[in-house]
């Protein structure tokens, strides 16, 4: 159904704001919003941030969520009933015999699904396919009524080898079905068709945790926009950094897990592919962590796989986003070896850093960036609070963080915000020269609040050519909604070896889940330029248990994708060794799983909307000097209004540019320019010299 | 002139980085699922004159940690007397009496030159599947001597100058049935050391050599006084605590692992003196060994504690070559999981006896290392070896892990998918096993079972390497034992314990028949008495233990419904304070 251009709507639904992107498809333009989010009624925040609108004109809404997320970390899902195979009722809570920590062995885990609510049914299937007990239809209705009956809210079934047959398990999916009072039932296979007990069944489990809640959420919210006159599309971000209609969100919940954070990569990605910079390090610098994601050639990295929390395993595609525990609320503090430590451990919202004066009385991240002048106290972000309390600051990094170092409080602050620095370079080694990237080739693109308030240093740790600062850091998310294409990924594991293989019966396979996938892409009746089709295989050496996934190069055409064996091993062989360099010839190769994702490309979104007005100017940007602590001695910085400046402006550091979402710091010795995108790209002064 | 702690704080996270990307790339790149899977492999940083460690991984092996000192002095050693150490070169060697542990973990040791002089060691070790001897696996129960265990190899330069020795590398895939496999590991121990070694010259290229060496004196003088600090907050005296073997697989007697643990200030002395001496069978461990095995239990302990050298300072071992835990060559050693998750034991026991209200109770604390192996209709051999999980125990934050891993690894166990896509064998059990963890306030969490049929005409030969099978993991601060180990195998005439209780050897079952393996829970922490009630009618519920274990252990009435009998549990918790 095509639709005339008309309104579209990104909303980012956050733990503490709701962050809105508006497009005006026709006319180009955009406005950025962002309102307090209702924890626990998120759609009346939703919709609050919405009311100056008419909704009838709005032609898409597409939506970012944590209703998935914060459901699964504070363990507020559904009331689950597990039906599996006999001897096995157990793999949720047995896990795949892991602990908590290296070092220490307290700490317990309490899995998801009760044990009273696992039950088994006879029935078996093998490794190789065949069925060695069928299942009762009657037993297994039984079960079900059971569970239901102990209030069990939402039903997984989860038959081992079913990746192998699902014969068995959609035999039962059939019979449960026609006993169970709600649409919250559903099968392994059909969640993930891929082996490994423990991680489809963590998968399937999460996502019957979380579809009562997040299909009543999402029932609710596109009720009430339907109520309000919106007519058009409503879609939702999954953490694969696609989009997905709400019916599909509704059914696969467990997609949604990372649905925020992979709008902000996506945004990411597509303003650093405009402004000329392919490869990217996305960095995210949120109260406790400090999230960083890898974009290569403008696409982001995908990962397999994600632990939400200890033996809370996700294993769909998800947008690979690596997290290390330091944040603007990560405490600052000396250990009893005398060595400087900031985070994990942190101050959170609540009681929140000393100078929020919340009753917080430890030093911390902020702390330090308020103490320095990098923060103006007067001005703080967010719009909460009014002023910051500097002195509280001080003092709390006097006693806590200076005296046991032997160190004045000016130089303990640079100390926490260098040792901070630090752990995040670590984080972006961990995703750029771990996975052997030159970081000279990368630019960072801070996001979130606090970013661009460290996004220099990074620069100089790490060796980065470049950061990148979007024109909204704090509404990236919301702007990926915008962005963003529709996907659906698919896997199946066939345990195929290379050496007999039938090619065509791989190449059906190909052609079949590639339809099936696009399906689900057409279903949701998008305006879509294309849609491509990706296929990966999971392939391995026999004998080794990890698999390498491989990228094959061929597409659908005319009922065939072509794939030929000399595709199938050239494509391994660069695989594997841009993996691990050593090639094992000779060795016999197998066809672990076969990955499908459709993406329908949506129309593209041009960026140069965002850039600054036409009226702006240096002498409009400029609000004067204030002194800032850099290496070692108070510095005369100017600060700028950062929305004023103008295309093409340098501004030298030392300098603070300020904006209402946030705060970005020039370091002596680097200068940040504005771009035609209304980007900052700070780099170093001699790079800029000598270019 | 010492290092300023902006510096320092940096580069600790710079090292660090290092050896966790070395686990990193032999992980990724292992061929065989112990490494890739259970990570059972470590590399670290090691100091150029005595091989103490400098720098660990947060994500090796915890054995391997303490162990790893001791392969590198094995190599400093062997270079003082043969000389001839270039640039270039990398040892290879699997000698456990050198470099502790046992025959199946290789050892790769390679220096880094700076400017021309020795800077440092890199290391790396992984645990490959098969290196020959009697019993696939290596897990011979039977061993008498380490030549029925496998192949032994020396310090031997497997890199020359930078030249691959193909000699010593058949040497290797003459002596092993996965020969493949071990290939592909040893080529990811390579990968793991050329990056280890690209990025020591990065750190130093950006932060000189001077700079460096002074970060790694700091960070070991910290480590020591933080462990000096640790060990003066305990009182003064001499705690002993005394735990058993089952058998050591060829004479059926227990083994005394005891221990005295002396506090006197800040140093700590562990003393093993009383403990049985060496055994006939591969329950010995060599002094490096045992050395290791107690640095794990201090770190479980005191886990602030950051892993190198300096943190051992403090401590003096007694550890007898009278003793099993200080032998030599050839004395059997293909047990020694067994035996240093004994001494972790006895460490948390005796650790018990000092501060019972920070103490845990015992793991489930044995490896039952499984082998089944058989030949496939075309010849081929198959071998399936498994280590198995069970519980944790309980402590002073709450009830232990069910079904967790052994102090001494980090190892998470295969998918039973993966087990029967690879081997003919079939799961019919793999759940929790009720009333396996120890009674108490904290309960010990719950042990396993394993049951697994073989499905191929052939049906399959099986090994088993365990313990606990006499000796139940103990619970502390008035805590219950946990359950014993247990196994059982399908004969034509019925279901069979083996003699030695925890050990197999010889034991072959047919096609369609079954063997179950039933692992401990942990110990418990505190009196059963003082459990809530309302707890215990969960655990009920849920059928971690049974009613009648409720009433007798934990002095808990639960009616026919599920509920708490009041009136009955008063009674009986009356009763048992009388």
């Amino acid at each position: 159904m095509l639709r005339p251009q008309g309104m579209m709507i990104g909303a980012d639904v956050g733990g503490t704001f709701t962050d809105l992107f508006f497009f005006n498809e026709a006319e180009g333009r955009f406005r950025v919003g962002k309102v307090p989010s209702t924890r626990g009624d998120e759609a009346t925040g939703f919709l609050s941030g919405l009311t100056d609108r008419d909704l009838g004109e709005v032609a898409t809404i597409v939506h970012g969520t944590t209703v998935g997320t914060n459901a699964l970390l504070e363990r507020k899902g559904a009331r689950i009933g597990v039906i599996t195979t006999p001897g096995f009722r157990d793999t949720l809570e047995m896990r795949r015999r892991d602990r908590r920590r290296t070092w220490g062995l307290w700490g317990d885990f309490v899995p998801i699904a009760d044990r009273d609510l696992r039950v088994e049914v006879a029935e078996r299937t093998l490794a190789d396919g065949s069925i060695r007990v069928p299942i009762n239809p009657d037993e297994v209705r039984e079960a079900a009524r059971k569970l239901a009956a102990a209030g069990a809210e939402a039903l997984a079934i989860i038959f081992i080898n079913s990746y192998a047959n699902p014969a068995n398990e959609r035999a039962a999916l059939a019979a449960a079905r026609e006993v169970w009072p709600n649409e919250h039932i559903e099968c392994s296979s059909s969640i993930l068709h891929e082996i490994r007990e423990f991680e489809r069944a963590s998968t399937t489990a999460l996502n019957a945790y979380l579809q009562p809640l997040v299909g009543s959420y999402l029932g609710k919210l596109e009720g009430r926009l339907r109520d309000e006159g919106f007519g058009g599309e409503f879609h939702i971000v999954q953490s694969n950094g696609g989009v997905m209609s709400v019916d599909t969100a509704r059914t696969l919940p467990v997609r949604t897990a990372l649905s925020g954070p992979a709008a902000g990569v996506i945004a990411g990605g597509a303003i650093a592919r405009a402004a000329g910079f392919p490869n990217v390090i996305t960095c995210d610098l949120g109260g406790t962590s400090f999230d960083v994601s890898l974009i290569l050639d403008g696409t982001s990295v995908l990962a397999p796989q994600t632990t939400v929390d200890f033996g809370l395993v996700i294993r769909t595609p998800m947008v690979e986003i690596t997290t290390i525990g330091a944040g603007g609320g990560s405490i600052a503090s000396v250990d009893r070896g005398g060595l400087l430590q900031v985070g994990p451990e942190s101050a959170g919202s609540v009681p929140g850093p000393v100078c929020y004066a919340q009753g917080g009385d430890r030093p911390t991240l902020t702390d330090a960036n308020v103490v320095l002048g990098r923060i103006n106290a007067d001005n703080p972000i967010g719009g909460k609070l009014d002023r910051l309390d500097v002195d509280a600051a001080k003092a709390a990094i006097d006693a806590q963080v200076a005296k046991p170092l032997g160190l004045g409080v000016m130089e303990a602050a640079e100390a926490i915000v260098t040792v901070a620095n630090a752990k995040m370079a670590g984080a972006i080694r961990l995703v750029s020269i771990e996975r052997g990237h030159d970081p000279s080739e990368f630019a960072a693109m801070p996001f979130g609040g606090g970013g661009a308030l460290h996004a220099g240093a990074l620069i100089k740790d790490v060796g980065l050519a470049k950061a990148l600062v979007p024109r909204f850091p704090g509404v990236t998310s919301a702007m990926g909604c915008v962005i963003a294409d529709m996907r659906h990924d698919q896997v199946q594991t066939v345990n195929w070896a290379l050496d007999g293989l039938d090619l065509q019966a791989l190449d059906r396979l190909m052609v079949e889940t590639a339809s099936e996938a696009r399906a689900v892409i057409d279903k949701a009746g998008v305006v879509l330029e294309r849609v491509d089709i990706l296929f990966e295989l999971d392939m391995h050496y026999i004998g080794q248990t990890h698999a390498v996934t491989v990228d094959v190069p061929v597409t659908v055409e005319q009922g065939t994708t072509g794939v030929t064996m000399d595709i199938l091993r050239e494509s391994f062989e660069r695989s594997y060794k841009s993996h691990f360099s050593r090639l094992l010839p000779g060795l016999p190769v197998r066809i672990v799983s076969l990955r499908t994702a459709a993406i329908g490309r949506r129309p593209h979104f041009d960026l140069a909307s965002l850039k600054p007005d036409e009226d702006a100017s240096l002498e409009s940007a400029a609000i004067g000097s204030r002194q800032v602590w850099f290496d070692g001695g108070w510095r005369e910085t100017t600060i700028w209004k950062r929305l004023s400046l103008p295309i093409g402006a340098a501004i030298e550091g030392p300098a603070i540019l300020e904006q209402p979402d946030a705060t970005i710091v020039i370091d002596p010795g680097l200068v940040g320019e504005v771009d035609s995108y209304g980007n900052v790209v700070i780099g170093r002064i001699e790079g800029r010299i000598e270019a | 002139m010492s290092l300023d702690p902006v510096t320092l704080a940096v580069l600790k996270g710079r090292l660090e980085q290092i050896a966790d990307e070395m686990d990193a790339t032999l992980f990724r790149s292992a061929f065989n699922p112990i490494i890739a899977e259970a990570h059972d492999a470590c590399h670290g940083l090691y100091d150029a004159k005595t091989g103490a460690t400098l720098i660990q991984g947060g994500t090796g092996l915890p054995i391997f940690v303490g162990a790893m000192a001791f392969a590198v002095k094995a190599v400093i050693d062997k270079v003082a007397v043969d000389g001839g150490l270039n640039e270039g070169d990398t040892y290879l060697f699997n000698d456990p009496y050198l470099g502790g542990t046992h025959l199946n973990d290789f050892r790769l040791v390679r220096p880094v030159y700076r400017d021309g002089e020795l800077f440092c060691w890199l290391a790396s070790v992984g645990h490959w599947v098969d290196i020959g001897g009697n019993v696939p696996g290596n897990y011979n129960a039977k061993a008498t001597e380490s030549f029925q265990e496998g192949v032994l190899i020396p310090p031997v330069k497997l890199i020359e100058a930078g030249q691959f020795r193909q000699d010593i590398a058949d040497i290797l895939t003459a002596n092993s049935r996965t020969a493949d496999s071990n290939h592909g590991d040893l080529n990811g121990q390579i990968n793991a050391l050329d990056l280890g070694e690209r990025r020591v010259h990065a750190l130093l290229d950006e932060y000189g050599i001077g700079t460096v060496n002074q970060a790694l004196d700091a960070l070991s003088d910290r480590a020591e006084a933080l462990m000096r600090e640790n060990i003066a907050a305990l009182p003064d005296g001499t705690y002993s605590y005394d735990d058993y073997l089952d058998n050591d697989g060829v004479t059926d007697d227990p083994l005394l692992i005891a221990l005295d643990l002396t506090i006197d200030g800040d140093q700590m002395r562990l003393d093993f003196s009383r403990s049985a001496p060496p055994c006939a069978g591969p329950l010995n461990i060599a002094l490096s060994t045992a050395t290791a095995a107690c640095y794990v239990a201090l770190k479980h302990v005191f886990n602030d504690v950051p892993a190198n050298a300096g943190c051992l300072r403090p401590i003096e071992f007694v550890i007898p070559e009278t003793t099993l835990l200080g032998v030599s060559a050839p004395k059997p050693v293909a047990g020694y999981t067994e035996t240093i998750l004994r001494v972790i034991d006895v460490v948390f026991g005796a650790f018990a006896e000092a501060a019972p209200e920070r103490a845990n109770g015992s793991p489930y604390a044995t490896i039952n290392a499984l082998s089944l192996a058989g030949h496939r209709r075309d010849g081929k051999r198959w071998v399936m070896f498994c280590f198995f999980g069970g519980g944790l125990g309980g402590n002073p934050d709450g009830d232990g892990l069910n079904h967790g891993n052994n102090p001494i690894s980090t190892a998470t166990i295969p998918p039973a998918e993966i087990l029967e896509s690879a081997y003919p064998v079939m799961f019919t059990q793999w759940a929790l096993r009720p009333d396996s963890g120890g009674a108490g306030e904290h309960r010990g969490g719950v042990g396993a079972v394993y049951e697994i049929e073989a499905l191929d005409e052939g049906g399959a030969d099986v090994f088993l390497l365990g313990e606990r099978g006499k000796f139940p993991p103990f619970g502390v601060n008035g805590g219950g034992p946990a359950a014993l180990n247990r196994f059982y195998y399908q004969t034509d005439t019925g279901e069979a314990s083996p003699p030695l209780v925890s050990k197999v050897t010889d034991v072959h079952i047919g096609k369609g028949k079954r063997i179950r393996l039933e692992s401990p829970g942990g110990g418990g922490y505190g009196d059963p008495r003082r459990r809530d009630p309302d707890r215990v009618a969960r655990d009920v519920r849920f059928g971690y233990i049974s009613r009648e274990t409720a009433l007798a252990e934990y002095g808990v009435d639960i009616d026919d419904a599920g509920h708490v009998n009041q009136a009955g549990t008063s009674a009986a918790r009356q009763e048992a304070a009388e």
